[in-house]
């Protein structure tokens, strides 16, 4: 029965990290921290240039994640990440600008940027983190929240169809589309090392538990019971169009790498 | 060699307990089950994980790639500390 | 097509189009920008112009996205702007902040149109001065200048990407559709001759680098993306690492240098013009195009034996309070035209503490003042 070593080194992700600034604000069984996981895994993949690396983010939970990675980051206002980072490429095009946020900061408030800069196929790398809700502010209900799911501002069951994000952003131009749950941790570190060396508008949509607000709603109170689902209502899918990549609720989770 | 008896190798698993937050994703989606809640409590009062049979860990670091609060990973013991990413 | 890259010379021009060659001579390499009238015109010609000196013209969305853009591109190491009116200048208020916060220097040009709302898109107001000095949430100081001709519109968009540059924040330049879309001749200095400012740049390396420790000035030295310095921006109160600080002594302190980087250096900022204040019994204090239709009825009075000073604020925001405070010691009134219902007229009332009277002349909007109207207020207070 060995106890728990501690490496007196730190984890080797420090060095990507304001190590000094964890452990991280986040919840316990949130994915975000997931996904910087994989975020910085992909990168380090990817062998770009770190100090050519700048990660944009906007407000809402996901919006923390610039304060914790060891890049150029930028914690701009809520919705106008996307158009920060537009702004920022165009100045410099050597960096290469990665935009990591939520689905309300994306896709509500920041809606008309996004299609706009798919639109224009901006050279941007978007990580859109859709828990479903606006988790900072305390649950409420968003444009991803599944139909009839249950948030703090849509107790009796949520009445709006939700976004296919995936859909959206191939319509409106990306070009490159995936999506993925924090369940296929391997996968989606190489989708997100594949939009970074693609050139062009690329964005992965990846689910995400949030056991505080919308697993506690919607009966899977842990965020490991929401990872639970997630590996086990998965279907890879890869290729086809997102117009059938819809989310329902507690339905089959369509994920894989749409347009390319 | 036993099927399962795993070579000695320089990677290990390492553990910062302190950043544990008892999610429960390395516990799950170990392939070998090998990792449990200790019966430490850490300074935030959350029980770390510990290996409870690390001759049967293969170092995949599904782990280290799942945790949400880097508080466990697979690290290289010898002199240059490599990261095990999805090559 | 003639190498037009700088422009040198004598030029008839618009207001607009001298706003867009003083950028480009102050060294704006990025506008990003929302057609709106009457500020389209700036965007026109930065869209012909920026390519031949190449820079980056972008349109955006909306204006939400044009000043993020902006903000984006100063962090990317290029000097930007957007240009824009009433409407879109209300949609900016949000970044206006960020800019603020971040102490991110760029210039917005508001050329002001009837307002409130859609207003009187092609004809003049004043309309958005206070907006211009409290817009944004939150306890600030802003800089704005207030050109009265196409020729100043050129020179106060290199004074005010200077003045962005100098003191790291968004720096505004109010005028309005009467400036922005009169011809008059301007006049372009070679580029030798026109002194520009850069931001100052860390003298310590990354590992030392604080992005928001301010040198003497309060003023931080200031790192672009991609430089190595790997720094942390957010909008959060933070502190001299540029970390979220959520506390009251971050906020203090954050809040009070944000402040006292521009009122501690009004002297080296204000710009101020005066026609013989001293001994004057009524002094017409304003700014803009009104400023220019007051010449004239000053000048009339004073053919009526009346003593006239004129004082037209360059500079608006910051206020120069002290003047106000010393001119209102000696004359007996301060007459103030401007096309609104009273906004700056409240600022010299509040400075002069009835020491003087302060006499509003309106405006409602959609046109400038008649000579006339000025003088009669003149002449009333006069006597």
């Amino acid at each position: 029965m060995n106890k728990p070593t501690t490496n007196r080194a730190g984890h080797p992700l420090d060095p990507y990290l304001r190590a000094e600034r964890m452990p991280h604000i986040w919840c316990s069984g949130c994915g975000l921290g997931l996904v910087v996981n994989c975020f910085l895994r992909g990168l380090i993949q990817s062998r770009l240039a770190l100090d050519k690396v700048v990660v944009v983010s906007g407000i809402g939970c996901a919006g923390r994640a610039a304060g914790y990675i060891n890049l150029d980051s930028f914690h701009t206002t809520h919705g106008r990440a996307i158009p920060f980072a537009t702004g920022l490429k165009l100045a410099n095009p050597e960096l290469k600008v990665v935009v990591i946020s939520g689905d309300g900061d994306l896709t509500a408030i920041g809606g008309n940027h996004l299609i706009h800069a798919a639109r224009r196929n901006a050279d941007l790398t978007v990580l859109c983190i859709n828990n479903f809700i606006y988790g900072m502010t305390g649950g409420q209900g968003g444009p991803t929240t599944p139909l009839t799911a249950r948030t703090t501002t849509s107790v009796g069951g949520n009445i709006d169809q939700p976004f296919n994000i995936p859909y959206l952003a191939a319509a409106s131009g990306a070009a490159y589309v995936a999506r993925w749950t924090t369940a296929q941790v391997v996968r989606l570190q190489k989708s997100i090392t594949e939009a970074l060396l693609k050139n062009g508008f690329g964005l992965i949509e990846i689910i995400t538990p949030c056991p505080t607000y919308y697993g506690r709603m919607n009966k899977q109170r842990t965020g490991l019971e929401q990872m639970k689902y997630y590996r086990d209502n998965s279907i890879i899918k890869s290729g086809i169009d997102p117009k059938h990549a819809g989310i329902e609720f507690n339905g089959p989770i369509i994920v894989g790498r749409f347009v390319d | 060699m036993k099927k399962d008896e795993v070579r000695p190798d320089s990677r290990q698993v390492v553990i910062i307990a302190e950043r544990c937050k008892e999610c429960g994703f390395c516990i799950e989606f170990c392939p070998k089950h090998i990792i449990v809640k200790s019966t430490e409590i850490n300074s935030k009062g959350y029980h770390p994980v510990r290996l409870n049979d690390e001759a049967q860990c293969t170092r995949c670091d599904i782990c280290g790639m799942i945790c949400p609060d880097f508080a466990i990973c697979v690290v290289d013991i010898g002199e240059q500390q490599e990261i095990r990413g999805q090559s | 097509m003639t190498e037009r890259k700088y422009l040198t010379g004598e030029f008839f021009m618009s207001g607009d189009d001298a706003c867009a060659e003083g950028a480009i001579s102050a060294g704006c390499r990025f506008f990003a920008g929302y057609p709106i009238t009457p500020a389209s015109e700036i965007a026109e010609r930065m869209s012909e112009r920026l390519p031949e000196v190449a820079g980056t013209y972008i349109q955006m969305e909306d204006e939400l996205a044009s000043l993020a853009a902006v903000l984006g591109a100063s962090w990317g190491g290029v000097k930007a702007m957007t240009a824009t009116s009433g409407p879109g200048f209300s949609l900016m208020m949000e970044n206006l902040g960020l800019g603020i916060m971040t102490e991110t220097p760029c210039v917005i040009v508001d050329v002001q149109r009837g307002s409130p709302s859609t207003g009187l898109p092609t004809l003049t107001g004043q309309g958005d001065m206070m907006q211009a000095r409290w817009g944004s949430h939150g306890s600030y100081s802003i800089i704005a200048l207030s050109p009265d001709s196409p020729q100043e519109l050129y020179d106060l968009t290199i004074r005010a990407f200077n003045l962005s540059e100098k003191y790291r924040l968004p720096v505004l330049i109010m005028t309005e559709a009467a400036t922005g879309h009169m011809y008059e001749k301007v006049i372009i200095p070679p580029m030798h001759e026109i002194a520009v400012v850069h931001r100052r740049k860390p003298a310590v390396s990354a590992d030392e680098y604080l992005p928001f420790k301010p040198d003497a000035d309060l003023v931080p030295p200031m790192a672009n993306a991609g430089e190595g310095y790997r720094v942390h921006i957010t909008g959060l109160t933070h502190d001299e690492q540029g970390y979220p600080a959520m506390t009251a002594e971050a906020q203090d302190s954050l809040v009070r240098r944000l402040v006292d980087k521009i009122e501690r250096n009004r002297d080296d900022i204000i710009d101020l013009e005066e026609d013989r204040i001293d001994g004057a019994e009524v002094v017409v204090c304003s700014y803009g195009i009104s400023a220019r239709v007051s010449r004239i009825a000053v000048e009339q009075a004073r053919r009526e034996g009346i003593r006239v000073g004129m004082l037209r604020l360059i500079t608006v925001w910051p206020f120069p309070e002290d003047r106000i405070r010393d001119i209102s010691e000696q004359a007996s009134a301060f007459v103030v035209p401007e096309v609104n219902y009273g906004q700056i007229s409240l600022e010299v009332e509040r400075c002069a503490c009835g020491r003087a009277k302060t006499v509003l002349v309106p405006h409602m909007g959609g046109g400038v003042h008649s000579p006339a109207t000025i003088l009669e207020a003149i002449k009333q207070v006069a006597r």
